[in-house]
């Protein structure tokens, strides 16, 4: 028998009892004062979406915090969403069609007869939040920021549209000061092109001076040294040193005479801005009219002019709180900031709202359907849609796979599944072996069955037989994307019959999200039933994940890409050697002479015809294994009018009306 | 006592400055830095970037510069990614709802965790013994990603008066206060089912007894105070750790706290975000162990000749 210890004895008698239960009552009473208390702080009759509906307010779930409200700086799909309601640029966004330009900032753009030169007349009645005129002044000035090397906008890319905008903000200084800007005397383009302005790897005798001061150098290994790094990029002082005796103190191309010229030209310009001399296209002809030159024939110009990075910033609050060229520059702060689009920014709160109210002064306040938009930046897709089905948001970011089979059975009314222009794929690491043999990029592509795919893990998705989604007249002709016959022929030619041979560590990296682990798999277990190989699949967190595709240390890797404008040229370009976004290494000089000669057709359907050429050639190539077009899935509450689908999922808000939903 | 406390100061310093340095160069240990972007930047732009967020210099001359500048200035420095945006700014923004959720979590927790091992200790093997231990034991295995959405559903799409997620009026702190709550109940109550367990084995409790003195005088005069010990040890720590935010209950709930930029942070390699908020913490830590020492002075005479 078990012996009670005499604590639990003494205490199993009637006080013990008692003391227990006055706590349990303590407890029990606390418990229900607090619920009653709280019951009634927040004791309300109708959800938050319907009060927001009455009182014309959208809520909007916006998946996380904004960078900044800088449209210079920011530059993801969630900032474009408040980009939208604060700025506006010359043309924006079509309520009901993707490919319509409606002319906002500007009341008039029209281009020469090659779409190279653009002359925009602003509206005169357009005004900042506070009651400064919008003129050519402040694009002048927005464009120059952006462009700025020292700036370094992320997405200066954008501009690099305009004339001689990229020189300007690669500084290029040698081009600019010789190229586009030569001394009327001086030594002309054709005359110094082959100086090492830019850094010079070959410089004889490199090897030997890296890593070492300069004043532990002679004369000669500081000439290499200098060479080395490139006239560009050299300081006032290392330039003067070298203007003292210029022909024994750089290395010159071969009976190159003009070295005294070219140093003290660049010597006086060295560290100043080059802006006026890069003449780059934008020019205030008056107040209020603009000439943008653009590099070659760009029919589709108004579609770029829509993205926000080419909305103008209020030159005079920029310069009122700090430098141009200062990114911690404050005046886009809460209080501080001034906006020309038909919302200014009412509260924000990090991690909890950001909240938009009518802009007074815009232009069109009038038409200014929807009084404010509420944007929540939920990270949590659930959390997302259990707030949705509370009443608390009017829309959704996104919706998990999980929440769409949910709503599809319970609520099919809310829940939206539309055509969105994003390609996903894998990237292949074209360095690598296997990888670097097209056949084998090309048997993985055709081994993946992508109708299963989109059926069963990437809901709503299409399966992509293109780089370049259905857009704008766009389609490049449908073929064959799965075909394991050929896929397996392909291995074999390549040298792994039935995957005999083939190299097991290849690893398939991915980002940890739940969607992409499952399509791994499924794609993992593809290539295994028809090619016979096993590849791993390895996951990383979202920085290492990019670090790693940017180091070129990956053999495969899951990626997405969605358009910034609607041309076939944002989802190509990013192919082309060197571009940021390419991080395959794999380069064709055939992709881009297409592209080249594409930049310099005016005529549309011959252009896209190059475009789509271009497109074959990376496909046959397969440096990426294309895989699905997006889908955007989310769910909208039904007292959201006028609300239609768009292809790039960019809404003007002002035109969208909300009104109480009629209940059956 | 005055020595103690001056003494935990002085220990508490040294930890702040191994911790700040630990921080600072494990971050720049990781893969990739603060301006790796899904949309990679041009080499020119990068290290124009890294020179404009003084990245291009050697990693003890950064140090350096972040060591005058918190202790002189007493300046946390901006975030990379934000430029416009204080890492001071975010705490101050943040820590005030970490430290409500947190207080009145702890409040829960005591509330329910300590009656809880109370009356398991005193009815030792008993069905009530049992049923609070079978509790605590849920509450500590059932992650909060799962006692969260449950909770967020049944009662949050149940009740119109309380939202599933929000932080905008007093409603919307129940949910994510019980469920940070109910887990640390489950360890207080545990903890001071042993603590009274032990205590009411003791002598003295024998004596009393003996001389009888009423079983309610017993445990709340005699034995309470010894049996909490193993508790106020756990409740400093905790506490510090619940005030300084929960990412789990914060996404689950959409809190704006602390705990999402913490974990952000990291992800995202704000190297002077992460190393502002492990000062915060460590600052918090520091002092709710002191805090937390002292009360255990106050219930346990026998330390305070020690």
């Amino acid at each position: 028998m078990r012996r009670n210890p005499p604590g639990s004895f003494v205490f199993s008698c009637k006080s013990g009892a008692g003391i227990a239960s006055s706590l349990a009552v303590i407890v029990r009473r606390l418990l229900v004062a607090t619920l009653v208390l709280c019951g009634l702080a927040s004791c309300e009759k109708e959800s938050q979406v319907d009060r927001a509906t009455r009182e014309g307010i959208l809520i909007l779930g916006n998946s996380n915090e904004p960078k900044g409200l800088d449209p210079q700086i920011v530059t993801g799909v969630l900032e474009s969403n408040i980009m939208r309601a604060l700025f506006e640029g010359l043309v924006s966004f079509h309520p009901s069609d993707d490919a319509a330009n409606v002319l906002t900032g500007a009341e008039a753009l029209e281009p020469d007869e090659t779409a190279t030169v653009w002359t925009a007349r602003l509206r005169r009645d357009a005004r900042w939040s506070d009651g400064t005129p919008v003129t050519t002044d402040d694009y002048v000035f927005s464009y120059h920021r952006m462009l700025s090397p020292e700036f370094a906008a992320k997405y200066a890319d954008m501009l690099n549209f305009l004339k001689n905008g990229s020189t300007y903000n690669k500084d290029l200084r040698g081009e600019i000061l010789f190229r586009i800007s030569p001394p009327g005397d001086g030594p002309g383009w054709d005359e110094v092109k082959e100086v090492h302005f830019r850094p010079f790897a070959g410089a004889p005798g490199l090897d030997a001076v890296a890593g070492r001061e300069w004043q532990d150098l002679d004369e000669r290994e500081r000439a290499v040294f200098a060479a080395g790094k490139g006239l560009d990029t050299l300081d006032a002082e290392t330039l003067g040193w070298i203007a003292e005796a210029p022909a024994r103190r750089f290395l010159w191309p071969e009976g190159f005479t003009r070295q005294q010229e070219v140093v003290d030209r660049m010597l006086a310009h060295a560290g100043k801005d080059l802006w006026g001399l890069a003449r780059v296209g934008v020019e205030a002809l008056d107040s209020h009219t603009l000439r943008i030159t653009l590099r070659g024939p760009t029919p589709y110009f108004p579609q770029l002019a829509k993205h926000y990075t080419w909305t103008p910033v209020p030159k005079h609050a920029v310069l009122a709180n700090g430098d141009m060229l200062d990114k911690g520059n404050p005046w886009s702060k809460l209080g501080k900031i001034v906006t020309n689009g038909p919302y200014r920014l009412k509260s924000w709160r990090l991690t909890d709202h950001l909240e938009v109210e009518r802009n007074p002064l815009y232009w069109n306040a009038d038409e200014v359907s929807i009084h404010g938009i509420r944007y929540v930046p939920v990270t949590n897709a659930y959390t997302e849609a259990r707030m949705f089905r509370d009443g608390q948001l009017h829309m959704t970011y996104t919706a998990p796979p999980e929440v769409i089979d949910w709503f599809k059975e319970h609520q099919p009314e809310v829940l939206r599944q539309e055509p969105y222009v994003g390609t996903l794929f894998y990237r292949c690491n074209t360095t690598r072996e296997p990888l670097d043999d097209p056949r084998v990029r090309r048997a993985l592509a055709l081994a993946i069955d992508r109708r299963v795919i989109c059926e069963k893990v990437l809901k709503g998705y299409k399966p992509a037989h293109g780089m370049t989604p259905p857009m704008a007249g766009y389609a490049i002709d449908p073929r064959d994307t799965y075909d394991p016959e050929e896929a397996r022929r392909l291995m074999a030619e390549a040298g792994f019959p039935g995957g005999k041979g083939f190299p097991k560590r290849l690893k398939i990296l991915l980002a940890s999200r739940e969607t992409a682990a499952t399509l791994a798999q499924a794609i993992q277990a593809m290539w295994r039933d028809t090619l016979g190989i096993q590849v791993e699949i390895e996951n990383k967190e979202w920085t290492a994940y990019l670090a790693a595709m940017q180091e070129l240390d990956y053999d495969l890797a899951s990626g997405g890409w969605i358009g910034d404008y609607l041309d076939p040229l944002t989802f190509l370009e990013m192919w082309t050697e060197g571009n940021g976004n390419n991080l395959t290494g794999w380069a064709s000089d055939e992709f881009e002479g297409l592209l080249e000669q594409s930049h310099q057709e005016a005529d549309g359907d011959r252009r896209y015809q190059l475009l789509q050429q271009a497109e074959n050639v990376l496909v046959d190539d397969s440096p990426v294994l294309l895989v699905a077009w997006y889908s955007r899935n989310y769910l909208l509450h039904p007292s959201v009018r006028d609300w239609h689908p768009l292809l790039l999922d960019n809404h003007p808000y002002d035109k969208i009306r909300l009104e109480p939903a009629t209940r059956d | 006592m005055l020595r103690l406390v001056l003494g935990r100061l002085g220990q508490g310093l040294i930890t702040l400055l191994v911790l700040v340095t630990i921080t600072f160069f494990l971050v720049r240990l990781m893969p990739g830095n603060p301006y790796t972007d899904e949309k990679a930047v041009p080499e020119h732009i990068l290290e124009k970037q890294k020179e404009q967020g003084g990245l291009d210099k050697p990693a003890i001359v950064q140090f350096a510069i972040y060591l005058k500048s918190v202790v002189v200035d007493r300046d946390l420095g901006t975030l990379f990614r934000k430029p416009t945006v204080q890492v001071s700014e975010i705490i101050r923004q943040a820590f005030p709802v970490s430290a409500l959720l947190g207080i009145l979590s702890i409040g829960i927790a005591l509330i329910v965790g300590l009656p809880a091992g109370v009356i398991a200790a005193v009815k030792k093997n008993g069905p009530l013994d049992y049923a609070c231990l079978a509790a605590a034991m849920v509450g500590i295995c059932l992650p909060s990603f799962v006692i969260g959405p449950l909770l967020a559903v049944s009662a949050g799409l149940g009740l119109k008066s309380l939202h599933v997620a929000g932080w905008n009026s007093p409603a919307d702190w129940i949910m994510p206060a019980i469920t940070l709550g109910m887990i640390n109940a489950a360890y207080i109550a545990r903890l001071t089912r042993g603590g009274m367990l032990d205590v009411l084995n003791q002598d003295y409790i024998r004596t009393a007894m003996a001389k009888g003195v009423p079983g309610p005088r017993i445990i709340v005069r005699h034995a309470l105070r010894g049996g909490l010990i193993p508790a106020v040890a756990f409740v400093g720590p905790a506490f510090a750790a619940m005030i300084s935010g929960s990412f789990v209950i914060e996404t689950i709930f959409q809190v704006p706290g602390m705990g999402q930029h913490f974990i952000n942070a990291t992800t995202d390699r704000e190297y002077s975000l992460i190393q502002g908020l492990v000062l915060f913490y460590g600052f918090l830590i520091i002092a709710a162990n002191l805090l937390s020492d002292l009360a255990q002075i106050a219930l346990n005479p026998r330390l305070r000749t020690a």
